[in-house]
């Protein structure tokens, strides 16, 4: 074996360095601040460096009490837990669908690229962008409503095409989509084409080949997906804020009306509650499958 | 106004030729300027400026380079943002424009610089809205919340405290500011409004809309819960938890019976709604409804039989402005007040703090459309050159006297923001 004869190279810890600095100064470091700050009191202008555990107090104040009436943080969290699982669903689904067609149907491998290209062309303009842009189709006197309305189908314009749980969810879909279909497509690619000829020798049906055989390996491009489309959905404050018209609680809303009031330890607080929920969620979905060993 | 050449008598040619130029420039706009303009003709005239989008305009910093050689940068924030920043940053900005209601965050952190009110030329001529709480003819104006009177003046340049009268220290020097009050679309509603109360009126159910920043929102709550006699606050802009409790539980109770069609954070959004229609009645700010107004699209900035919710700003240095750069900034402030920039904002809708100048930089008629509630005797012009009112017609909520004087409260900040806060993000969750 050729392995043994190799020129010297610096041991694997050596090499780990350069990367395992960049991640810790500018991830790990940060991280802890914010759990530390997240202990510190404040007032109107100033945080004040001393030990409480008052943001979190605070954050869950009344939670106990109003039972069984949850309290504004548990309801937050469901509200965006809601979004998160509804969102995930439906980009799952057309994600899959469109990689599918990507992976097997297409036979070029250069109209497959291009055809992955094309998906992107929605990321060349900004995200706040691609919302507003749903404004004027979907609003009470947008293009939606009056088409229907002159058609005759309908006598009112629709209310809860705009500003609601619908515009939100659908908001989500359009700009994240994007974010499944290129993991599973990454690994349906890899999938051996013989494996599925075999599939159908034997005698499998379409639904058996894709359950049995297609599914299983493409889905660390599944999990991979999952994860971008999770922690985009848990932390957003944005889109839930354009498309909710503001009406919407989120996880990040909250922070982000604290921050914007200068209250940086519950802000913190906050943070580090919810990164711990979308690791717990993160980790759930590790369960299905171990990332590590399918790459 | 004397030229400073006089003092560079003593040094060389070169120094000379150097320096007069830019010391023309910088004595121009400010009297206070006996020193040494020679040395300090290398450097650019550049004031980094912070603030909201509300005073910045292109036709501004272009009138002042034109007029003093300054170079503005905007450095553009909402106002949230604006405060975060004088907090975490109070290095990277000259010349802050916020509002008064912010200074009780921002006075206590020591960041500002308070300005000497004997460099500010037009000081005794702005108007003692500010400085007493009462409009030029002597009528006391409504002093809850922050009203810019209590937090003016400090003790000394660099306090932390509020002063308790006047003093030569002055927090913010106030450029401009105005009376708020609902916009409405007369052409949806079709019958006169009234009455704050009209803003949770189920008629309206589903086409009203309130800003979602949480201490002014609370006050446009307050003025309906008034409104609609169900309390009477000692102060709309320092509640107590139990009257902050009542107010969202006003507000709660609206959202989830389906009141409100969204929230606005930004002019331009609540623009957009109302624009759109999507909806009828909402908070709004004067220029937000002229905007909607330039689009063909009837809007009212409705006077309401309660008064109007106030606010104002200013320019404040930051504590790191020293020397030639507190010269520049003064000189700036100068400028500012000395009627181009007042007469500027006035045709927006909005009130300059030092009327008199502005008024000598204004048509006859235009003072009379703007500041006098007076039918305009020919077609009012906006900033821009487009149509903005018809020979005829009037400004809603009449004169300076009559808005100005009907102001029931001030945006602020509250003693128990803290809470308020906590209560907003309920509200938003509920």
């Amino acid at each position: 074996m050729p392995a043994t004869k190799t020129a010297y190279a610096p041991p694997a810890w050596l090499q780990a360095l350069p990367f395992a600095g960049v991640f810790a100064l500018f991830f790990v470091v940060p991280l802890l601040f914010v759990v530390m700050v997240s202990f510190w009191d404040y007032n109107d202008y100033s945080i004040i460096p001393s030990f409480t555990t008052r943001s979190y107090v605070e954050t869950f104040e009344g939670c106990y009490d109003q039972l069984p009436e949850l309290c504004t943080i548990l309801k937050t969290y469901l509200s965006t837990v809601k979004f998160c699982l509804i969102v995930w669903a439906i980009t799952l689904v057309i994600g899959f669908t469109i990689a599918y067609f990507l992976a097997f149907h297409v036979q070029s491998v250069t109209m497959q690229m291009t055809l992955a290209l094309v998906c992107t062309i929605p990321f060349w303009t900004s995200n706040v962008i691609r919302m507003i842009s749903w404004v004027p189709l979907l609003g009470r006197n947008g293009l939606v409503n009056s088409a229907l309305m002159n058609a005759g189908l309908i006598n009112q314009p629709i209310e809860w095409l705009l500003f609601s749980q619908f515009s939100v969810v659908l908001a989500f879909v359009h700009l994240f989509t994007f974010f499944m279909v290129i993991p599973i497509f990454n690994s349906m690619a890899r999938i051996d084409k013989r494996l599925l000829e075999a599939a159908y020798d034997a005698g499998a049906s379409g639904w058996q080949t894709l359950w049995n055989v297609v599914i299983p390996l493409a889905k660390p491009g599944i999990v991979i997906g999952s994860i971008f489309v999770v922690t985009i959905v848990m932390g957003d404050f944005i889109t839930v804020g354009v498309m909710g018209g503001q009406q919407i609680a989120s996880a990040g809303k909250i922070i982000e009306t604290r921050l914007n009031a200068l209250q940086f330890p519950p802000a913190a607080a906050n943070a580090v509650i919810l990164l711990a929920i979308t690791l717990l969620i993160i980790t759930a979905l590790n369960r299905f499958v171990d990332i590590r060993k399918e790459l | 106004m004397g030229r400073t050449t006089k003092d560079t008598k003593g040094v060389s040619r070169r120094t000379l030729l150097k320096g007069a130029g830019a010391a023309a420039g910088v004595a121009a706009g400010s009297g206070a300027i006996t020193g040494f303009p020679a040395v300090w003709s290398q450097e650019p005239k550049v004031l980094r400026y912070l603030g909201t989008a509300v005073n910045q305009a292109d036709d501004i910093t272009k009138k002042v380079k034109a007029d003093t050689g300054i170079t503005i940068e905007y450095i553009s924030a909402t106002t949230d943002d604006v405060t975060k920043r004088v907090i975490t940053q109070p290095n990277s900005f000259d010349v802050l424009d916020t509002e008064y209601f912010s200074l009780k965050k921002l006075v206590p952190s020591g960041n500002i610089l308070g300005m000497d009110a004997r460099k500010i030329k037009e000081f005794d001529n702005i108007t003692p809205v500010f400085t007493k709480g009462q409009l030029p003819n002597g009528k006391v104006i409504g002093d809850q919340g922050t009203a810019p009177k209590k937090v003016m003046f400090v003790e000394g340049a660099n306090s932390t405290k509020f002063a308790s009268g006047v003093t030569q220290w002055v927090t913010l020097i106030p450029t401009v500011y105005n009376a708020d009050t609902l916009g409405i679309r007369p052409d949806l509603i079709k019958r006169p409004i009234e009455s704050w109360k009209e803003l949770l009126n189920p008629e309206f159910k589903g086409k009203a809309s309130i800003l979602n920043i949480p201490s002014i929102g609370i006050m446009d709550a307050a003025m309906v819960v008034e409104a609609a006699g169900l309390y009477k606050y000692p102060d709309k802009g320092n509640m107590t938890r139990a009257e902050i409790d009542l107010t969202m539980k006003v507000l709660t109770e609206a959202k989830k019976s389906g009141q409100f069609r969204a929230f606005w954070k930004d002019f331009n959004e609540s623009v957009n709604l109302m624009a759109s229609g999507e909806t009828v009645i909402q908070s709004m700010w004067s220029p937000a409804v002229t905007a909607v107004r330039t689009k063909g699209i009837a809007c009212t900035f409705q006077p309401l039989k309660e008064g109007y919710r106030s606010w104002a700003s200013g320019f404040c240095l930051s504590k790191s402005v020293t020397g030639r750069k507190a010269e520049l900034a003064y000189e700036f402030v100068n400028w500012f007040l000395s009627g181009w920039a007042g007469a500027y904002l006035n045709r927006q809708g909005y009130y300059s703090a030092v009327l008199s100048t502005a008024k000598a930089n204004m048509e006859p008629y235009e003072w009379a459309y703007w500041m006098e509630g007076k039918a305009a005797e020919k077609d009012i012009k906006a900033p821009d050159g487009s149509l903005l009112e018809k020979a005829g017609s009037s400004r809603d909520g009449g004169s300076y006297d009559d808005r100005m004087g009907n102001v029931a409260c001030w945006n602020a900040v509250m003693d128990e923001n803290d809470y308020m806060v906590r209560k907003w993000n309920e509200f938003i969750a509920a």
